[in-house]
């Protein structure tokens, strides 16, 4: 009789509190998309149900530790090229005033537009005439891949550095406190979360690439990755491969975060709400104005990175596209060009969207378990984009064929593809590879909002939506703006994805410049490269100035 | 706010393109229509299939990408996959498309010349493509080097310039190297290679035969292929590629390695009978004359003349192989690479 009670009423309390969270509607639904976003994930994780150790044995016997050690290098390199001169360069036009200042804000992002191995072959085509620097080593890579990859950090942390309030520095300035000393031991640390999630997006972006290091004949872990795959035929030992390189950047996410989970980052500025409060704040901030010295040593720093990132790579491309500009059939270029756009614009919009959602859910769900679901469904970004289509295409493909099964039994006839090969893979794929870029910009613009101000918004008795609408959008206006530019250059610049999974005569810019490549057509294909570039440039131009006038 | 509405708007504009091609993704039979996974350049294809289309009145859908790829695209799609061609630049992915049960038997009748063909039919080739010695002439005597094997003599320390062993040429090529000269040798032979590189295998074809002129190597390793096509290309390409000399190797034995393109007739084709049409319409003379005048490749059709640069090459021996078998030892051909320390 006790026993029974004590488990009818331990039955009913897990019950209830299975209801509570399921009752918890932003838990749930966090749970629902991450599932589905999870899916591919889960595919490739799934290869390891069936592991060959003879294969494993060659592969250690032989090239593992040189995939191993060189991926590490490249990520390592890349992690510190892009991470000094981002924030270095954050630091510059944030801190003083020089000349060109106001533009180098914007420009030092158009990098972005640059896929990494379009500026590995225009730089092999520059270098190898010149011949006296060997571009396509290590080295070379991680210069060329810090050089694109540094505006993530930039962008990220120029707001950081920018949200941090005058009074810290004055303070810190009657302390006696050095700048440099002000820099490292105040700014810095404050922007932590930032910088590091620029660092990171980095760094897992060169984990993933395959087309430079693959140019260069560096062998790395996504070299690897195909060579197991397309060169034995071994696509379960390539996803394993594929899949213990995400489980990695897994692991060390993990650790970064559990390093500052004592650490809570808020915005306590003014909020645009009273607009004069927030006009005086912001005449009150003073630049440093430098000597006339440093002053040009400033912006000589800020134009050398932007001629070498960018201004001489397309320079070369353009010289290049040119030469070809009697060969291009317009039709077929105006095709591409709206192809290419279109599928960013939508991407961008629907994958912010939902990044918005997850980011929510995150604040506002009771359990702290969103928080690792989300990081797990973001995990696409560090998977090689055609291993990714492969975890995309394989359950699509199952679930083709139930439905063909079902319409079948129904109507009589079979309804053909519905998943794959059509634009619902495509879209779905571009969600899971970019979720982690558009999510790091909405999570660290709504995490410094502080939760007091929710509270105060609830407790006047408006409901969230309402705090969404008229407190959060006008706060989080800059970090959407830039998860949405970010993620339209990635999508404009996507490859192996769009190459696998898009439809029939469907063609993107993208996957025309690769076509030339990889038939050693470097000049030719530097057309639709520069114009991915210049597509990419117009919204970075037009959102970042937007947001200086703002 | 209202940049977000426009920016919708605008979005909104842009749905029809989508939309369009959307719905002109063909999913169901359509006796009009033949659905192609090219692992060929649309550049090296479209031309052809265009004319193909206008004689026989059929719309002709692509993806092109790259061969495994498209493999497993067909693959995970199933019985419902709308792939009625399949169409790669290397026999290992048609013997691979084979073994993975994505091809059928082409019924055509094929041309007496078409002997590079899976023994079932499964595959045939279009055109073929050599892998040839390059040379620097002026460091390099006539008659010095004359077979593969040269390449490993100690004189040639440090003046090989070859591509990494990841690109799908060297794979074959050792493939074929290991059927015909067993494993022990082979692995001598590659380690031997190895130890002549001139620099770490980097960079493409051409790549290769720039590094000549620019002084890297004496000798390299590439598909004529790419030569001619530098050949025909800017004034700078044409310069470097004069200064080169092609050597056919194993003249007296075996012969110089040979590949392939080929076709595959896909296992749930919806629609076999053009897609048979279209196999005899690429081995056909139209085809094969373009191959040979356009694209400077080999064409299977012997009587089809070749392109000025081509015959420029001369004439050779090639390898006399079973394919089929060449494909299957591809992934052999790259652990023994492994082995080697071929990057």
């Amino acid at each position: 009789m006790a026993i029974t009670s004590v488990f009818t009423s331990l039955g009913r309390s897990f019950v209830t509190s299975m209801f509570a969270v399921l009752r918890d509607t932003w838990f749930v639904s966090a749970l629902c998309l991450c599932a589905l976003l999870g899916v591919p994930i889960i595919a490739i994780l799934w290869s390891f149900t069936d592991i060959s150790l003879p294969l494993w044995t060659h592969l250690i016997d032989t090239n593992l530790s040189l995939y191993i050690g060189n991926s590490l290098l490249l990520a390592l390199g890349v992690g510190i090229g892009s991470g000094v001169l981002g924030v270095s360069l954050a630091w510059c036009v944030t801190q003083y005033e020089f000349w060109g200042r106001s533009w180098f804000q914007w420009a030092l992002l158009l990098p972005l537009a640059m896929p990494a191995y379009i500026m590995a072959y225009t730089y092999t085509g520059l270098f190898d005439d010149l011949g006296w620097f060997d571009s396509r080593s290590l080295i070379g890579a991680i210069a060329f891949m810090s050089l694109v990859l540094y505006p993530y950090v930039f962008m990220l942390a120029k707001t950081a550095f920018s949200g941090q309030q005058q009074q810290y520095q004055e303070v810190a300035a009657t302390l006696g406190i050095t700048r440099s000393a002000y820099f490292l031991k105040i700014a810095l640390p404050i922007a932590r979360p930032a910088v590091l999630t620029g660092v990171a997006l980095a760094m897992m972006e060169a984990l993933a690439d395959y087309g430079t290091v693959a140019f260069f004949g560096i062998s790395t872990f996504t070299t690897g990755i195909f060579r197991t795959w397309f060169g034995m035929g071994e696509m379960q030992l390539a996803s394993q491969l594929a899949g213990g390189l995400a489980l990695f950047v897994l692991v060390v996410l993990g650790l970064e975060k559990h390093s500052r989970r004592n650490m809570r980052f808020y915005q306590t500025q003014d909020l645009p709400v009273n607009k004069d409060t927030s006009a005086r704040a912001r005449s009150t901030k003073s630049l440093s104005v430098q000597s006339s010295i440093s002053h040009y040593a400033l912006s000589a720093y800020c134009l050398s990175v932007l001629l070498l990132a960018f201004i001489v790579p397309v320079t070369q491309l353009c010289v290049w596209a040119l030469s070809t500009l009697e060969h291009i059939d317009v039709t077929e270029y105006w095709t591409l060009l709206v192809n290419s756009f279109s599928l960013a614009l939508f991407s961008s919009i629907l994958i912010v969207l939902i990044a918005q959602c997850l980011s929510y859910a995150q604040r506002f769900a009771k359990t702290k378990s969103v928080g690792y679901l989300t990081q797990f469904a973001a995990l696409g970004y560090a998977i090689p984009g055609t291993v990714l289509a492969i975890g995309i295409l394989q359950p699509f493909g199952w679930l083709d064929e139930q439905l063909n099964y079902v319409w079948y039994q129904w109507f009589g006839e079979y309804i053909g593809l519905v998943f794959s090969g059509t634009f619902v893979a495509l879209f779905f794929a571009y969600c899971v590879r970019f979720l982690s870029v558009a999510m790091h910009n909405t999570q660290t613009g709504l995490e410094r909002i502080k939760p007091n101000i929710d509270d105060a918004v609830l407790t006047l008795g408006r409901g969230r939506l309402s705090l969404m609408r008229r407190i959060h959008f006008p706060l989080l206006r800059k970090s959407l703006l830039a998860a949405s530019i970010l993620v339209f250059v990635d999508v404009l610049k996507e490859l192996p994805a769009t190459l696998i999974l898009r439809p029939f005569n469907f063609n993107t810019l993208a996957v025309k410049a690769f076509e030339y490549a990889a038939d050693e057509r470097l000049i030719a294909a530097a057309m639709p490269s520069v114009t991915i570039v210049i597509i990419g440039i117009i919204p970075v131009i037009m959102l970042t100035r937007a947001m200086q006038q703002n | 706010m209202r940049k977000i509405v426009l920016g919708l708007m605008a979005s909104m504009l842009c749905m029809p393109t989508v939309t369009t091609y959307a719905s002109a993704n063909p999913t169901a039979a359509n006796p009009e229509s033949l659905n192609i996974y090219s692992a060929r350049n649309e550049a090296l294809i479209k031309p052809l299939l265009d004319q193909f289309a206008s004689q026989h009145n059929v719309t002709i859908n692509l993806v092109t990408g790259k061969a495994d790829a498209l493999l497993a695209r067909a693959k995970s799609e199933g019985q419902f996959s709308p792939v009625d061609i399949i169409i790669t630049t290397d026999v290992g992915r048609l013997a691979r498309a084979k073994s993975q049960g994505l091809t059928q038997p082409i019924t055509a009748t094929l041309p007496a010349f078409a002997t590079l063909q899976d023994p079932q039919q499964h595959w045939v080739a279009l055109t073929t493509r050599n892998r040839p010695i390059i040379i620097n002439p002026s460091n390099i005597a006539e008659g010095e080097i004359t077979r593969y094997e040269d390449l490993v003599k100690p004189e040639y320390k440090g003046r090989v310039c070859v591509r990494s062993s990841t690109n799908i040429y060297n794979q074959s090529m050792v493939a074929a190297m290991l059927m015909q000269q067993g494993e022990a040798a082979t692995l001598a032979w590659a380690k031997g290679l190895v130890n002549n590189f001139a620099r770490r295998p980097k960079g493409g074809d051409r790549d290769q035969i720039k590094a000549i002129v620019a002084g890297v190597c004496d000798i390299a390793l590439a598909n004529t292929y790419y030569l001619a096509a530098m050949r025909n290309a800017d004034a700078d390409s044409v310069a470097i590629a004069n200064q080169v000399k092609v050597v056919w190797p194993n003249q007296s034995d075996r012969g110089v390695h040979l590949n392939i393109s080929g076709i595959a007739v896909a296992k749930y084709a919806k629609n076999t009978e053009i897609a048979n049409q279209l196999i005899a319409f690429m081995l056909g003379r139209e085809a094969q004359d373009w191959y040979a005048k356009t694209n400077h490749e080999y064409p299977v059709d012997p009587a089809i003349e070749w392109s000025g640069t081509l015959q420029a090459m001369g004439t050779f021996k090639a390898e006399s192989v079973e394919l089929n078998e060449v494909g299957e030892l591809n992934a052999k051909a790259l652990q023994i690479m492994d082995k080697a320390g071929w990057q």
